[in-house]
C-alpha cells in the first residue's frame, strides 16, 4: 500500500473511474489548471481538457450542466469550490438531482457526484469556512458521504461516481494534507457503512470528517485513565448506518456525537433520534452533541479556534456523559 | 464526429409539402383540444393541482418540434403538456399523469408541471421557471461528446428571462458553442404582470446579442415562420455552429394557471389575439395553398377530440397509485 495524502487519495479514485470510463467528466472552476488546492492536478493533461472543463463562476448553472449531462448518460464530477457557495446552486441540487428519479416515477436517473470542501481552515472567514451538511440530510434522493481519511476518501469516491445518484461528496480542507496508507486504486469499501475505528467499551463517540482527529486523540488520553472509548466514524449520512451506532451503544451505554457544523439542527440531533429510537433503554445517560456554537464562523484566529470542537472538548463530553448527570 | 453532423445538415428540410404542413394542423389540434379537455375535467374537479395551459401558444411546440428527430431532446417549462405532445407524447399516459394515476407517464408522482416522456426525447418539465434552461445546456454538452449531431432545445417563458441561470446559460452555451438551441415563449405577462414592469428589455433576444448568440424574433402564432426560424437554428446546431436563440411572440388565451381570474387583462386585448388564433391563421394558409379538403380541415378536429376523449376515459378509468408507492422509486 502506498502513502498517499488525503488530496491525493481523492485524485487516485477521480482517476481511476476517469480512466475506466470514458462517460466520467469533471466540470468545475479552474479544475483543468488543477483547482485551487491541486485535486485535479495533472488530469486534463492526461486525459484531455475536454473531459476536465473549466467552468464560468456560474455555480447554479454549473450544476445544471452537469445534471443535464448526466441525463444524457454521462456520469459528470462537479466541483463547487468551498461548500459556502452551494447555496447558488441549491435549486438544481434540490429541486432538479435529487427529484428527478422519484418525479419522473423512475423514467429518469441522475448519476452525479458533486465535489465541495468544507470546513474551517486558515482564518478564511463566513463565506469559506462552514460545514452545511445537514442541510442534505433533509433532501430526500440525494446521498451524502464525508471521509476522514485517505483510504476512504479514495473508495468513496469511487463509489460515488458509480452510483446512480446524485451523491453530495464532502472534503475536509483541514484534512487535504494529511497522509495515510492507502491502497492503490483502492474501491469496495460498502459506501453506506460506518467504521468502527476504535473499539471500546465505556462510551461510544460518533464522529464525522475531520472530527474523527480529535475524537481518536480523546479516545487515546481517556485510555490512559482507564475509561474505553469506542470512536465510530460515520464516513456516509445518507444512508446514515444507524445498525452499526445501534451496535456500539448497546455495548456502551453512551453516546456522545462529534461534528464541526453547528450543533442546531446538525447530524448530531438526527443521528440522536434514530439511536434513542431504536437503542433508549439501553443508554445510561443523555446522548450529548459536540459542535460548533450556533454562530457564524469567525475569521480572527482566537476566535476561530474556540469556534471548532478540539480534543479537550470531546474528553470534557465523555467525562460528562460517564458522570451521569444531566447536562 | 465532423462527417456525421455534415451529413445531418446537408439532410433536406423536412416536411414543406402540403401532406406534413396538414399533419402540423392535425398536431396543432391534439394540443388545443387535450387542453381544452383538461380545463374541462379540472372544472369538473377530474383532475386537481396546479395546471397551466398553453392554449393558443400551440404553433410554437408544433413549429418547433416539427423539426427535430426522435433522439433530440426537448425540456420544458411548467406550461407543457403541449411541448410533451409535439414531441410525441402519448396522449392517455399524459391524461393519466394529469389525473394522478399509476398508468401516467411518471405513475402520478410528476403531474401537469412535471411531465417526462423519456422515450420521446421529452427529458422533462419543471415547476421552477428558468429551471430547465441549465439541463438542457447539459443535455447539449453530451450530445456534442457523443458526436451524434443531436440537439437540444429548451422552451421556456418571458418571465425566464429575469432569472439569473438565463444570463449564466447563454453565456456558457456561446463560450462552449453548444448544440443547443433556446426557444423563448414571449407571451407578454409573467404570472400577472406584464413584461414591461419587468424589465426594460423586453425583447427577450436582445440579451442573446449581448452573449455572442444569433437570435430571430418572430410571430409565435405563425407556425411557418416558427419553422423558419428554427430550421436554421437546428442546422447550425447540428454543423457544430453553436446555439441559437429563437423569441416566439404570443399569447395565452387562458389565464397563468386554471382558475385565473384573469383581472390583470383587458378583454378587447384578449378578443384580439384570438383574431390570431394560431390554429386558424394556420388554417387559413393551408385553405389558399389547398393543401386539403374543408372535410378534410374539420376532420382534423373531430379526430382530435375524438382522441382526447378516449385519453379521458383511458386517464379516469385507470387506477390510482398504491399508497406504498409514496416511498419507492426515492433511489435508483
Amino acid at each position: 500500500m502506498a502513502e498517499l495524502s488525503y488530496l491525493e487519495a481523492i485524485r487516485s479514485g477521480l482517476l481511476a473511474e476517469m480512466r475506466e470510463d470514458s462517460s466520467v467528466y469533471v466540470f468545475g472552476e479552474d479544475v483543468a489548471l488543477g483547482g485551487p488546492f491541486g485535486v485535479t492536478q495533472g488530469i486534463a493533461e492526461e486525459l484531455g481538457v475536454h473531459r476536465v472543463v473549466n467552468t464560468p463562476i456560474s455555480e447554479g448553472t454549473v450544476m445544471g450542466v452537469a445534471i443535464g449531462a448526466a441525463l444524457s448518460g454521462l456520469r459528470p464530477v462537479v466541483e463547487i469550490m468551498f461548500v459556502d457557495f452551494i447555496t447558488l446552486a441549491m435549486d438544481q441540487l434540490v429541486n432538479h438531482a435529487a427529484k428527478l428519479h422519484y418525479m419522473s416515477g423512475g423514467q429518469l436517473r441522475v448519476p452525479l457526484t458533486v465535489r465541495v470542501q468544507c470546513g474551517v481552515q486558515g482564518n478564511m472567514g463566513a463565506h469559506h469556512s462552514q460545514s452545511l451538511e445537514s442541510w442534505f440530510l433533509h433532501v430526500p434522493g440525494l446521498k451524502v458521504v464525508m471521509p476522514s481519511n485517505p483510504a476512504d476518501a479514495e473508495s468513496l469516491m469511487r463509489d460515488a461516481i458509480r452510483d446512480d445518484n446524485p451523491v453530495l461528496f464532502v472534503e475536509h480542507r483541514g484534512l487535504y494534507f494529511s497522509r495515510a496508507e492507502a491502497p492503490a486504486g483502492g474501491s469496495g469499501l460498502a459506501m453506506d457503512r460506518a467504521a468502527v475505528l476504535r473499539t471500546g467499551a465505556d462510551v461510544t463517540v460518533a464522529a464525522l470528517s475531520r472530527m474523527v482527529v480529535p475524537a481518536l486523540e480523546a479516545a487515546e488520553a481517556l485510555a490512559g485513565e482507564g475509561i474505553s472509548v469506542e470512536v465510530v466514524d460515520l464516513r456516509s449520512l445518507v444512508p446514515l448506518d444507524v445498525d452499526t451506532l445501534v451496535e456500539s451503544v448497546r455495548k456502551t451505554s453512551r453516546l456522545v456525537v462529534v461534528h464541526e457544523a453547528v450543533e442546531q439542527g446538525g447530524v448530531g440531533a438526527e443521528v440522536a433520534a434514530r439511536v434513542q429510537e431504536e437503542a433508549l433503554y439501553y443508554l445510561d445517560s443523555p446522548i450529548l452533541r459536540v459542535a460548533a456554537p450556533n454562530a457564524p464562523v469567525p475569521c480572527t484566529p482566537p476566535l476561530e479556534s474556540s469556534f471548532v470542537p478540539d480534543r479537550e472538548r470531546v474528553i470534557e463530553a465523555v467525562r460528562h456523559a460517564l458522570s451521569g448527570q444531566p447536562t | 464526429m465532423k462527417a456525421a453532423r455534415q451529413g445531418r445538415a446537408k439532410a433536406p428540410r423536412r416536411g414543406d409539402g402540403n401532406r406534413e404542413l396538414v399533419e402540423l394542423h392535425r398536431r396543432m389540434w391534439l394540443i388545443r383540444a387535450f387542453e381544452e379537455k383538461v380545463s374541462a375535467l379540472y372544472a369538473a374537479r377530474e383532475i386537481v393541482g396546479l395546471l397551466h395551459l398553453g392554449i393558443g401558444q400551440e404553433a410554437v411546440a408544433v413549429g418547433v418540434c416539427s423539426l427535430l428527430d426522435a433522439d433530440d431532446v426537448v425540456y420544458g417549462g411548467h406550461r407543457s403538456h403541449g411541448h410533451a405532445i409535439a414531441k410525441g407524447a402519448d396522449l392517455n399516459r399524459l391524461m393519466a399523469e394529469l389525473a394522478g394515476r399509476a398508468t401516467g407517464y411518471c405513475c402520478g408522482k410528476g403531474g401537469s408541471m412535471h411531465v417526462v416522456a423519456a422515450e420521446t426525447g421529452f427529458v422533462t418539465a419543471s415547476g421552477v421557471v428558468g429551471g430547465t434552461v441549465p439541463l438542457a445546456l447539459g443535455a447539449a454538452f453530451a450530445a456534442r461528446e457523443k458526436g451524434a449531431g443531436r440537439v437540444a432545445v429548451v422552451f421556456f417563458g418571458d418571465g425566464a428571462g429575469q432569472t439569473g441561470p438565463f444570463h449564466e446559460s447563454l453565456n456558457i452555451a456561446s463560450l462552449w458553442g453548444l448544440p443547443v438551441i433556446f426557444v423563448c415563449e414571449n407571451n407578454g405577462y409573467a404570472e400577472f404582470t406584464p413584461l414591461s414592469a419587468h424589465t426594460k428589455v423586453e425583447r427577450l433576444a436582445r440579451h442573446a446579442e449581448t452573449y455572442g448568440i444569433p437570435s430571430a424574433t418572430v410571430d409565435g402564432n405563425d407556425i411557418l415562420a416558427v419553422r423558419k426560424a428554427m430550421g436554421r437554428a437546428v442546422d447550425n446546431a447540428r454543423a457544430g455552429k453553436g446555439p441559437t436563440f429563437v423569441e416566439c411572440l404570443t399569447y395565452r388565451l387562458r389565464g397563468h394557471y386554471e382558475g385565473d381570474p384573469g383581472k390583470y387583462r383587458e378583454l378587447s386585448q384578449l378578443a384580439d389575439w384570438k383574431k390570431k388564433d394560431p390554429i386558424a391563421r394556420f388554417e387559413r394558409v393551408l385553405k389558399r395553398r389547398r393543401a386539403a379538403s374543408a372535410r378534410e380541415f374539420e376532420k382534423a378536429e373531430s379526430d382530435a377530440r375524438a382522441l382526447v376523449e378516449e385519453a379521458a376515459e383511458f386517464a379516469l378509468s385507470a387506477p390510482w397509485p398504491e399508497p406504498e408507492e409514496t416511498g419507492t422509486q426515492v433511489y435508483a
